[in-house]
Parts: C-alpha cells; sequence; structure tokens
C-alpha cells in the first residue's frame, strides 16, 4: 500500500471520488473522465454509489486508477471532488491524509472545509458556467462537464481523447457536442491558469488497456443470453438486474429483427410480477425455447413455488440473481452476496438448485451461455448470481470473444424420427442411466406427448401417491446432481502457497482477493486460492479443501453462506474453515482479508468468524 | 367414480372425423372426480369439439393451475401435451408457450379458486396481454378438494353446504373479462352441450383471448339448496343471450335465419361464428353494451349464457403486438439467433 499520496509512485495509482446530487447528469461526467483514463491504457474500476432515489439524495462516484490493474475498490480516497454541499461533512472526512479536496467555490466554505493535512482546491464553477450558458437545467448539467474539465487538467488527462469520446457521444448533435466542449474547455482552462497542474497524483500513458473493454456485467449477460440463442425473455423489474433485460432487448433489436419485415425473432415480456415471470420462463421452455428471466433476491423469493415446480417436473429455466442487499427490500443500490442458500435450495420440499458465480462481466457473458446448456442438459433451473457490483459497474475486462463453432447443448429432446424409433415413450424413465431422462417439446407426434406435473408423479410421467414409486423418482433427481457436477465449470485455483493456507472465495470479492494474495505475498505471507464458480462442488473442490488446514472464506454477507454450503455439501472440516465476511453493502476491498489473515496467523491457531469492523457515520 | 380403465380399442363402425380419428381417440385417462361433477361434462364437451374441430392432437396443448378444475386435462386428449402447474399460475405458463410457440392451439382449464382467487392477478393480466389461447373456468362457487369453503365467485347469500351464509361480493369472470376489454366472452353451463360445444370450437379458433365461464355445478359441495351455483338454482336461472353455431371454413351454413336475428362473425383461420340473437336489443359485438347487459341481468339473479362478447377485429393479440416472427421462437434455427464473431468483434468498439 503506497504511503504517501505525494510520492511519486502515485503516478497512476490514487482514487478519485466525486460526489454529485443524484439526477443531475454527473453521470455522464464521471464515466467520460474514467473512459479517458482508461484510453490513456491505465486500468480503472469505477463504482458507483447511488442511492435508491430518482432525484435529490446523494451519490457518489469512485474511481480507482490502478496501474497494477486490480480490480477491487480501495478502501481510500486521495482526491474527492466534493459537488454536492450537503455531504461536504462527511466527504472531507474521507479524504486520506495529504489528499485533495475540490468544491465550488462559488459559495466558499472557507471553515466548514478546514483540514489542515488535505489541500482544499475552490473553482467557482457555477459562476463560471453561468456566466457562459443559458437555462437552469443547461446549467446544472454543463456544470458537471465543467468539473471533469478542472479534473482534465489536474491529472493531465489527454485532451484529444477527451475530444474523441465527446465526439462519439454527441457527434450528432452540434449543439449538445459543442457546449459539452466549451464547458470541458471553461473547467480546464480556469484549472491552467489558477491552479498548479498538474497534482502530484496524476495520469500519464501506459499501455495496459489493449484488448480491453470497459462493461458492466448485466450488459454482459445480457449480450451472452442473445448469443445463447435465448428467444424468450420474462421479467419485472428490479434494481440492480433492470439494465440486463434492457440490455437483452436492446441488442435484439439490433441483431434479431428482420430488416425486409421487420419481425421479431424474440419476444421481452414484462410480467405482472415475478412469479408470473419464472411461469412465462418455464412455459417458453418447456415449449422449447430457450428462456429466462432477470432478478434480485425479493424476486426469488417469489419465484420458490415454481423454481420448485421446474426442479421436480425437470424444466429448464435460467434465472439470472443480480444480488442486492437484503433482508427484505434491504438496501436495493447495495451490493451483497446473500442469496447464495436461498438459490442452492430455493422452494419446499428437497430440492438443489445448480448455481453459477461469475466474478466479473466476461464471466457474466460466458456463464451466461453455459446457464442454457446446463439448464437444458440438466432439465433444471440453473441461477447465475451475480451481484450489484457487478452487474451494475463498468469493470475493466478482456474483450468478448465468441466461438462460431460453439452449438447449443439443447438436452435430450426426442425428435419425431427418434420417438418413431420407439416402442412407446415415458417421460422420467433413466434409459442412459446418468439420471438425465429424455423429454419431447410439445408440438412433435402425440407418441410423445406426455402430463408435466408438480404433483406425485412415477417414472412414466403419471399420477401417484405410491412411496416407492414417488421414491424413486425423487431419488433419480438425486443422482441428477451429482450428475451436475461433472457438467458444470471447475473451481479456478491459484497455487503459489505451501498448500496448507487458502482462501475460498466466491464471485465479486475475486478482484480483493487477489489483491490481498499480492500484498500478504509482499509481506512473504503466501496463500493458495480456490474460486468457487459453480454449484455442486465438484471433487477438484472436494480435494483441494482436504489437502488445506488452514482455509479463510471470503465473501459478501454476514452469515457466511457460502461457508454453510461448502460444510453442507462437502466432507471438509467445519473448524478447517474461517469466515471473513464483508456485509457492508459497498464492493469489499483488500483490507479486511489482508488484516484478518496476518491477525490471524499472529494469533494461531484461533480462528473465530469476526465480521470486518463498520464504523457508522 | 370408479377407477376402471378404458380398453382403448375402438368399435369399427365409430364415427371418425377427417382425420380418420374416432372420439375416443380424443379421450384422456379415467376421471377421478366425483359421479355428476359438472367438470366431466365440460370434458365431454371438449373432446366433442376437438373431434369436430379435426384437431390433431399433437397441436393442441392443454394447461391447468390446481383444483378439481385443473386435474381434468389429463382426462381429454391424451396425445396432447399438458402442463399441470401450480395454483392460480396457469396463465404465465401459457403466456411463456405461446410465446415459444405461436403455432399451436392453447386449451387452459381453470376453476374459480385457481383463476378468482389465488390466481386474480394472472388471469386479469393474461387478458390484458390478449395471449391466444381459449380459457375455461368451471366455476362451481366452491373448493372441493379442501372440503367445501366458499370461493370468490360464491353469490351473496348463497349458502354452504355446513349452513353458513357468504357476505362478500362475487367476482363474475365474465363482467371482469369484459371490463378489460377480451375479445371474446362467452358463460355456459356444464349441462347444456349443445350450447357448449360450439362455444369452445369457437374459443379454440379465436385469435386471441377467449374466456369461456362454465358454470359446474359440485355435486358433494355445492349442489344443496340455498345455494346459488347447484344443477337445480342454475337451471332455473340460466338465460342464453344467443345462440352460436360454429361453422368451419370449408362449410356452408346450413340453417337459414329470419333476416336480423343472426350476425355471422369472421374468425381468423376463415371459420365462421353464426349469432343467433335470443334478445333482438342485445348486441355481443358492443362490449359496453354487453357488459350492462350482464350486469343487469345478474341483478335479476339471471346468469346470462352464450357467446356475450366477440370482437374479432382486435389487433392487441400478443404475438401481433410483440411483431413476432412468422416462424415460431422455438424453430428459429441458431444460426439466426447467435450474431457470430465477427459481430461480436465489431460491437466490442462500443466498450473501449
Amino acid at each position: 500500500m503506497p504511503s504517501s499520496v505525494n510520492a511519486p509512485d502515485r503516478i497512476n495509482d490514487f482514487v478519485v471520488k466525486f460526489a454529485n446530487v443524484n439526477g443531475t447528469g454527473s453521470a455522464s461526467a464521471n464515466s467520460l473522465i474514467m473512459k479517458t483514463i482508461f484510453r490513456m491504457g491505465v486500468p480503472v474500476t469505477g463504482k458507483n454509489y447511488f442511492p435508491s432515489n430518482i432525484q435529490g439524495l446523494p451519490t457518489w462516484y469512485e474511481i480507482r486508477v490502478t496501474r497494477d490493474g486490480h480490480a477491487a475498490r480501495a478502501s481510500r480516497v486521495d482526491i474527492m471532488v466534493a459537488m454536492n454541499a450537503e455531504t461536504y461533512q462527511r466527504d472531507v472526512r474521507e479524504v486520506a491524509s495529504g489528499g485533495f479536496l475540490i468544491y465550488d467555490s462559488t459559495w466558499p466554505r472557507s471553515t466548514l472545509l478546514q483540514r489542515g493535512d488535505i489541500t482544499v482546491i475552490g473553482v467557482p464553477l457555477a459562476q463560471l458556467v453561468n456566466e457562459n450558458f443559458d437555462g437552469v437545467r443547461n446549467r446544472i448539467l454543463l456544470k458537471n462537464i465543467a468539473y471533469a474539465g478542472v479534473i482534465a487538467a489536474l491529472l493531465d488527462l489527454d485532451l484529444t481523447v477527451i475530444d474523441g469520446l465527446l465526439h462519439e457521444s454527441y457527434g450528432k448533435k452540434p449543439k449538445l457536442l459543442d457546449a459539452n466542449s466549451r464547458a470541458l474547455k471553461l473547467g480546464y482552462e480556469y484549472a491552467r491558469q489558477h491552479l498548479a497542474c498538474p497534482l502530484p497524483l496524476h495520469v500519464k500513458h501506459l499501455d495496459k488497456t489493449r484488448g480491453y473493454i470497459m462493461i458492466d456485467g448485466n450488459t454482459a449477460a445480457g449480450l451472452g443470453c442473445v448469443y445463447a440463442g435465448a428467444t424468450v425473455g420474462a421479467w419485472y423489474p428490479i434494481t440492480p438486474s433492470t439494465s440486463l433485460m434492457d440490455a437483452f432487448k436492446g441488442f435484439c433489436e439490433r441483431y434479431r429483427v428482420d430488416a425486409a419485415s421487420g419481425e421479431r425473432n424474440y419476444a421481452v415480456i414484462q410480467a405482472e410480477d415475478e412469479l408470473a415471470a419464472i411461469g412465462m420462463v418455464l412455459g417458453a421452455a418447456w415449449n422449447g425455447a430457450r428462456a429466462f428471466t432477470p432478478t434480485s433476491g425479493p424476486g426469488i423469493s417469489l419465484m420458490n413455488e415454481f423454481v420448485g415446480l421446474a426442479y421436480y417436473a425437470e424444466v429448464p429455466a435460467v434465472l439470472f440473481d443480480v444480488q442486492r442487499v437484503g433482508p427484505s427490500t434491504g438496501m436495493p443500490t447495495r451490493t451483497q452476496q446473500a442469496d447464495i442458500l436461498l438459490c442452492a435450495y430455493a422452494s419446499h420440499g428437497d430440492t438443489r438448485h445448480v448455481l453459477l458465480f461469475p466474478a466479473n462481466p466476461e464471466e457474466c457473458f460466458h456463464m451466461a451461455v453455459q446457464a442454457f446448456d446446463l439448464a437444458e442438459r440438466l432439465q433444471t433451473p440453473v441461477f447465475v448470481l451475480s451481484d450489484l457490483d457487478i452487474g451494475m459497474n463498468d469493470w475493466m475486462c478482456r474483450e468478448l470473444k465468441w466461438d462460431d463453432a460453439y452449438q447449443p447443448d439443447r438436452g435430450k429432446v426426442l425428435s419425431d424420427q427418434e420417438l418413431a424409433s420407439l416402442d412407446k415413450f415415458y417421460r422420467y424413465v433413466d434409459r442412459d442411466e446418468d439420471a438425465i431422462t429424455y423429454r419431447t417439446i410439445p408440438g412433435t407426434s402425440s407418441k410423445g406427448a406426455y402430463f408435466t406435473r408438480g404433483s406425485g408423479h412415477n417414472q412414466y410421467g403419471a399420477y401417484t401417491e405410491d412411496s416407492a414409486e414417488y421414491q424413486f423418482v425423487l431419488d433419480r433427481l438425486k443422482r441428477k446432481f451429482v450428475t451436475a457436477a461433472r457438467y458444470v465449470p471447475e473451481p479456478e485455483i491459484i497455487g503459489g502457497g505451501d498448500g496448507k493456507l487458502g482462501i475460498v472465495s466466491v464471485g465479486s470479492c475475486d478482484g480483493a482477493v487477489r489483491e490481498a494474495i499480492e500484498v500478504l505475498g509482499r509481506q512473504k505471507i503466501a496463500v493458495d486460492y480456490l474460486r468457487i464458480k459453480a454449484f455442486p462442488f465438484t471433487s477438484k473442490v472436494e480435494s483441494w479443501l482436504a489437502s488445506h488446514t488452514t482455509i479463510f472464506v471470503v465473501e459478501q454477507n454476514r452469515d457466511a453462506q457460502l461457508r454453510s454450503l461448502l460444510t453442507l455439501e462437502t466432507q471438509v472440516e467445519k473448524s478447517k474453515l474461517h469466515s471473513i465476511l464483508s456485509y457492508s453493502g459497498f464492493p469489499m476491498s483488500c483490507d479486511p482479508i489482508v488484516d484478518r489473515i496476518r491477525a490471524s496467523l499472529a494469533e494461531e491457531p484461533r480462528f473465530a468468524a469476526v465480521p470486518t469492523k463498520v464504523v457508522p457515520r | 367414480m370408479s377407477f376402471i380403465n378404458k380398453p382403448k380399442v375402438a368399435h369399427p363402425s365409430l364415427p371418425k372425423n377427417a382425420l380418420g380419428l374416432t372420439r375416443r381417440q380424443y379421450e384422456g385417462s379415467m376421471s377421478t372426480l366425483c359421479a355428476g361433477c359438472g367438470h366431466d361434462s365440460i370434458t365431454a364437451a371438449i373432446i366433442e369439439a376437438c373431434f369436430e374441430l379435426d384437431m390433431r392432437p399433437e397441436q393442441l396443448v392443454k394447461l391447468s393451475g390446481i383444483g378439481c378444475s385443473s386435474k381434468t386435462t389429463a382426462y381429454f386428449v391424451s396425445g396432447s401435451h399438458g402442463f399441470n402447474s401450480v395454483h392460480g399460475r396457469m396463465p404465465s405458463i401459457a403466456s411463456g408457450a405461446s410465446a415459444a410457440n405461436r403455432d399451436l392451439t392453447y386449451i387452459g382449464i381453470s376453476g374459480d379458486g385457481d383463476s378468482l382467487s389465488i390466481g386474480l392477478g394472472q388471469l386479469v393480466h393474461v387478458i390484458r396481454r390478449n395471449v391466444s389461447m381459449l380459457y375455461l373456468i368451471e366455476n362451481n362457487g366452491v373448493y372441493g378438494l379442501t372440503k367445501g369453503q366458499f370461493s370468490a365467485s360464491a353469490d351473496i347469500g348463497s349458502q354452504a353446504k355446513r349452513g353458513e351464509v357468504n357476505q362478500s361480493a362475487p367476482i363474475d369472470p365474465v363482467l371482469l373479462a369484459l371490463s378489460l376489454g377480451a375479445t371474446f366472452v362467452a358463460r355456459s353451463f356444464s349441462g347444456d352441450k349443445a350450447q357448449l360445444v360450439p362455444l369452445i370450437k369457437a374459443g379454440l379458433r379465436h385469435n386471441g383471448f377467449a374466456l369461456i365461464d362454465v358454470l359446474s355445478p359440485c355435486v358433494t359441495f355445492n349442489d344443496h339448496e340455498g345455494s346459488t351455483k347447484s344443477y337445480t338454482f342454475t337451471r332455473e336461472h340460466y338465460h342464453a343471450a344467443t345462440e352460436a353455431d360454429f361453422v368451419a371454413p370449408q362449410e356452408s351454413i346450413a340453417v337459414d335465419y329470419p333476416v336480423g336475428e343472426a350476425t355471422e362473425v369472421q374468425l381468423h383461420d376463415g371459420s365462421r361464428v353464426l349469432l343467433r340473437k335470443l334478445d333482438a336489443s342485445y348486441d355481443p359485438t358492443d362490449r359496453g353494451a354487453a357488459y350492462a347487459y350482464i350486469e343487469t341481468k345478474l341483478k335479476q339473479n339471471e346468469y346470462v349464457t352464450g357467446l356475450i362478447h366477440i370482437n374479432e377485429s382486435s389487433s392487441t393479440e400478443f404475438h401481433t403486438v410483440n411483431k413476432s416472427s412468422k416462424t415460431p421462437l422455438n424453430r428459429i434455427p441458431f444460426e439466426k439467433l447467435s450474431p457470430g464473431s465477427a459481430a461480436l468483434a465489431k460491437l466490442m468498439a462500443r466498450y473501449r
């Protein structure tokens, strides 16, 4: 961890945070700055901390300039762009010692912003904008671009890159382009004339983003659904999953509309609630379409009933759970991984479900495709457990690639010809002894007709209340879950430790874990890493857990849900698993992992599950 | 009801339809409902309608929720795929299924509990969405499988078997559907097969959502004196507003009606519904008038039956609104669905 903000090693390695008012158009200014840094070849992460509100509440955007390409958020702020008077006090407090604070000095706040160990920079932004532009809304919007100009000067951003981005955004609207360019110049020139530019913390061209893109996980997942050949998407709007369906729809409008006839090769249905959304997915998938629903925890709660039916009647379905903070409504615009157990065992009765855990947008894209293959191969619901951090923030990840040789795995579906060669078709007879049976799609010959039901049924698909017949089917479903472990993605395993000390983690913790391993490595503490990508757990997970003696389980929930699932579904000794938990709602940084492992090693052998410290503001 | 499996062998002299199928081949498994249940008569009417329509069994998809009525999808056309889903949620299964394959014919069987209580939300929205299907409510005003609780269609003052009197206002599916702009709304009685069969045929051929509310007395829990959904009460209080004949595309109209008495409505596939108005003032194509008429008659304790409203010219059918491809979505080849590597490479520029 760098020691001082003034040290020369802080070039391309610092955090800028923007404090804004929600609904004032600050997002475009903030992403302009982030994208500029990215195009200058310098790795960045962008995290949006926004309220569940349309207009008026405070909102923050944090850009980490990270020449080493870390994916996690850093737990410090070096430069605060304080554009919201309402939050000045806490924003001032948050700046690291030696850091900078930029504020709108049209209304001077000399006492309020007093802090001896930071540099406060006042720029009369409102005044500058008011003198140069007309219209209230216009002025509010352009003030954001003006501060982007100030930041561009202070961070020594490449103006030609910014100019290029503005042209891409407003190229077709010359008036807007002109206003934005002028506002940017206004801030830029002011800073060059009145401030010491650049700051010691600034950006210099690198060549570390070639082959990379900035994309959010929901967009990538929506695109994955298009590439997977999904044709029916049903959903009920819910933060933070809404943009997934927006993306799917947008890409479908681009790729799935017949140019000549205007006919659509897709259907997006906005359902009346999540109960209906999942019902539509089951109806469509049962009828032979690839169908999916994006939702979040509250939606999964409502979908439980149908998920049980899909499990028992063996209907494929793909569900994206973009997790947010629970329980109940919780904090809809904050991130968490607290739906792991809910999804693993969703619905009443004995059920277990296939889960996929993407760690970044690139994996959201590929796992979306895998999810459809698995759902149809295994004839069961598959949950993709993303979260708000992955889903809604822009991540730097490798360019998405597609293999044109890919063919969808539609699973065991009998055609009319195949049916003709059978004496008789029975829906739930395990002909291949892999616990996966054959299905037919409505519309195929009546020889393949069968009755799908959530009530007790025997292997021939007939209603039953006979214990032996019922159990026969239920036991096969249990075996099918064993089969599932052969198809799901293997964990990612990174060595480097002594084979005894290790970290197990999942999803969006990945960046924080990798950074923690690097930091610990510099302190001569070597740690192995296993990242779970799927449930059921594969034999590789089992053997890794068996061979390691001290295992830290890093996850973002209060109740150590991944740890619970590991103890329930593997042979691992419970006492070997030590929790590192983060459930504040903010994306994880590496600090709690580093601190906890260092402290634990010092105190060996006592490890208790202590949550990361939360200091209420 | 006894559980004797019917032999599947048909007598060679049984009449056959254009597909060479007998009525027996449109039957399903043996009903497990109570002897005399109205639902079994409706099942028989569905079998008759499918036989007469020359319906290919694999063309039909049977959907249901939970309850006595929902069980009946197993009792007709065993050559069709069936989906007995969860309580009150059949409309969403139907919506998804229809989205995936617009070429099949969907019939949903529900009850008053399934549709008007637990499933009211889904019923309302499937009507709004105008999914092309025949939705049949087997309405008996009572919960049978849980032994006799009132349902949401029970009339005020109707008496339960154990003496309790219903005090809550009923939800009338016909008025509900009319108020939502449904394009095919009918009511019938399980005991009137002559009326029911042509309604089912027309409903199956309607382009859009077709609702038939069928009064179907529960012999075990709601057929006593004091009940307004008993056989006796229904027979005494039902009143046909129209008489419908279904005429297949290739058929000619056999009966001559006096001028002004009959209205002909052409359906999407070229078949026709010939409506004979029993009340000269009644206009089944006028939704507002139909609503007022039904409501007035209900106040007089009369169930108006027949094809109450039809609007074949509506353009709100789901796939029309969605501009869906003519090829069912589940049959579009993968190559047409996945944009490929070149398109992806091009798209990446947007995110650099």
